[in-house]
């Protein structure tokens, strides 16, 4: 029915596979939260057209109808968008979840589940509920820099509070956990010890940058309608690796690069600084969904003219050179 | 670049009770017609639109809520935004006599497609389908591009009275030698999907979903396994056999699918 049908993978001396907190991945693309991730076709479409791992759009235990539009802009070097975590609840996404893994399965491409609370609490019945539909991994959001005044206090700004979550969801699930951080921190590597001392699998880093703000010059009002949103895109790709690299070297779990990959190139940035796998989103907007395919092969490329036959051969390396 | 193009009203024009035209201070002479583009009032919200004639930018809008009361309160000189032009339009089958089916406000990418066919020399016959003679728009504008005009309403005050599927039966061009080229609310849409699939007659479709980035990330108006952003919102009519939600849901600000009407 689509035009991204499944190629046959063409034969090659080189294995782009990865495994995240014991969850195999065909190749290390995965689709980031907050992108395509709302239906379970849709999940599928991205995993046809070659993703390895689709995490879903993070849910809440309660619909949300997040902020009015426009709440994603193309402002040139990036993205900035203020969604305000809009998604139809848990109950609703298990569903998804469900179908999705049905039809994924397989394709042998894991479902991430992300969730999102307002409350510490909270974290823990989303986690509790999500895990009815069995996702290979849960993600915790603890990082959208679009809250209300209520939440200003993102929850992954502050070590204390980034552990209380993850320890709160870990009690609530047996599935391994990735826990989402912020660029927007002082010291990340503080937040991402924390996290993991808490209990968490995996970190997943980086989310979107800010809150930016961009002006309507004619009408001198924000070009979004919350106002200030989210950066993602090439723009973020610099902070993002050296976040990335500073978790890296904080702690010993596996990490789903975010920020800005939109290349080959670029995810082999990510796997030098220790990454695991890579997450694609706002690229998605910049080369279509073929964009997982484009990357894996431009990364299979590099390994090939350096000789490489695994992403572990290569993984880290930029860790040891001093900067 | 697509942030939002921040442009005045050049002009307004009321087609009908509930339709109105906005011409705008911009041009989008690469637009297609079936396009769309995301329409922003500051401070209000921001809608996928039609476009209706691409130079200048024209916009066809029936007031249906909230958004397009507030549009229809906008001034000559008072500013809009627009990004755009997104989406797959209407491609015309240049051996086939083209059959256009309008629905309410389904009017504005039909005429533009209705200006295009005529340049080409495409036999072209626009049906047009409304409640009363009050509210059936354009019927001026179809008249001097010299197409030939099939009219329906609910009530028989103009035209057959009934809904417009109905009327197009009864024309000696319903079939297999056309295309048709539809536009109007989604049980209205079915109908011709219907009837095209039953008499072999090419069709396409033009959707309306709710929508956030217009340009395939937010996933927002998935329709089974389209976006209608991109992927839309004129369908072929073999691309909505089978589907789950064409005529039955639609998703919500939340992502929720809802059942239609």
């Amino acid at each position: 029915m689509k035009p991204e049908t499944a190629k046959p993978e063409t034969p090659s001396a080189v294995d782009i596979s990865a495994t995240l907190c014991g969850v195999r991945l065909p190749n290390p693309t995965v689709l980031t939260s907050g992108v395509l991730g709302l239906s379970h076709e849709i999940m599928v479409r991205v995993a046809r057209a070659g993703a390895g791992g689709v995490t879903t759009k993070s849910c809440s235990l309660k619909p949300r109808p997040g902020y009015p539009n426009p709440t994603i802009l193309d402002w040139g070097p990036g993205l900035i968008n203020a969604v305000g975590l809009s998604n139809p609840g848990v109950e609703v996404m298990v569903e998804e979840i469900r179908a999705a893994k049905e039809e994924l399965a397989p394709l042998g491409v894991p479902v991430i589940a992300s969730i999102f609370a307002e409350t510490i609490y909270d974290f823990g019945t989303v986690a509790r509920f999500i895990s009815e539909a069995q996702p290979d991994l849960i993600e915790v959001n603890i990082s959208c820099p679009n809250i209300d005044d209520r939440y200003r206090q993102m929850f992954a700004a502050n070590p204390y509070v980034a552990g209380q979550v993850t320890r709160r969801v870990k009690q609530n699930t047996d599935i391994p956990v990735l826990v989402k951080l912020s660029p927007n921190v002082t010291d990340v590597a503080q937040i991402a010890r924390a996290v993991v001392e808490a209990g968490a699998d995996g970190i997943t880093a980086i989310n979107s940058l800010g809150p930016g703000l961009i002006l309507d010059i004619e009408t001198c009002r924000p070009v979004l309608a919350h106002g200030t949103g989210g950066v993602s895109g090439p723009a973020t790709r610099p902070i993002a690796v050296r976040c990335v690299r500073d978790i890296c070297q904080a702690v010993d779990v596996p990490v789903v690069a975010v920020g800005g990959v939109t290349t080959g190139r670029d995810s082999v940035e990510m796997i030098l600084v220790g990454a695991t796998a890579v997450g694609i989103g706002s690229a998605v907007y910049y080369r279509g969904m073929a964009v997982f395919r484009q990357v894996c092969e431009e990364l299979r490329d590099y390994m090939e003219r350096h000789g490489y036959g695994a992403l572990k051969e290569f993984r880290g390396r930029a860790a040891a050179i001093r900067f | 670049m697509t942030l939002p193009h921040t442009v005045r009203i050049r002009e307004i024009r009321d087609e009908t009770r509930t339709i109105r035209t906005f011409v705008l201070d911009a041009e989008v002479p690469e637009a297609e017609p079936g396009q769309f583009i995301m329409l922003w009032l500051p401070g209000v919200d921001e809608k996928p639109m039609s476009v209706a004639c691409p130079t200048p930018l024209t916009l066809t809008v029936a007031r249906v809520g909230p958004f397009t009361t507030a549009l229809c309160e906008r001034r000559v000189g008072d500013q809009v935004g627009w990004r755009g032009p997104y989406g797959r339009g209407f491609s015309l089958h240049k051996d086939q006599l083209a059959l256009l089916v309008s629905g309410g406000c389904g009017v504005g990418p039909l005429y533009f497609l209705a200006t295009q066919a005529v340049t080409r020399g495409i036999p072209t016959t626009v049906a047009l389908g409304a409640r009363t003679a009050l509210d059936l728009p354009y019927v001026e504008q179809f008249r001097a591009l010299g197409v030939d005009l099939i009219l329906a309403t609910d009530d028989g005050s103009l035209g057959y009275k009934g809904p417009v599927t109905d009327a197009i039966l009864q024309s000696a061009i319903c079939n297999s030698q056309s295309a048709i080229y539809a536009c109007g609310p989604e049980p209205m849409l079915v109908a011709v999907h219907r009837l095209c699939r039953e008499r072999a007659i090419p069709g396409q479709l033009s959707l309306e979903r709710y929508m956030k980035c217009g340009f395939g990330i937010c996933g927002q108006c998935a329709m089974d396994g389209y976006l209608v952003c991109q992927d839309g919102p004129v369908f072929d009519v073999e691309q909505l056999d089978g589907l789950r939600d064409f005529g039955r849901a639609q998703r919500s600000a939340t992502g929720r699918r809802l059942p239609i009407r």
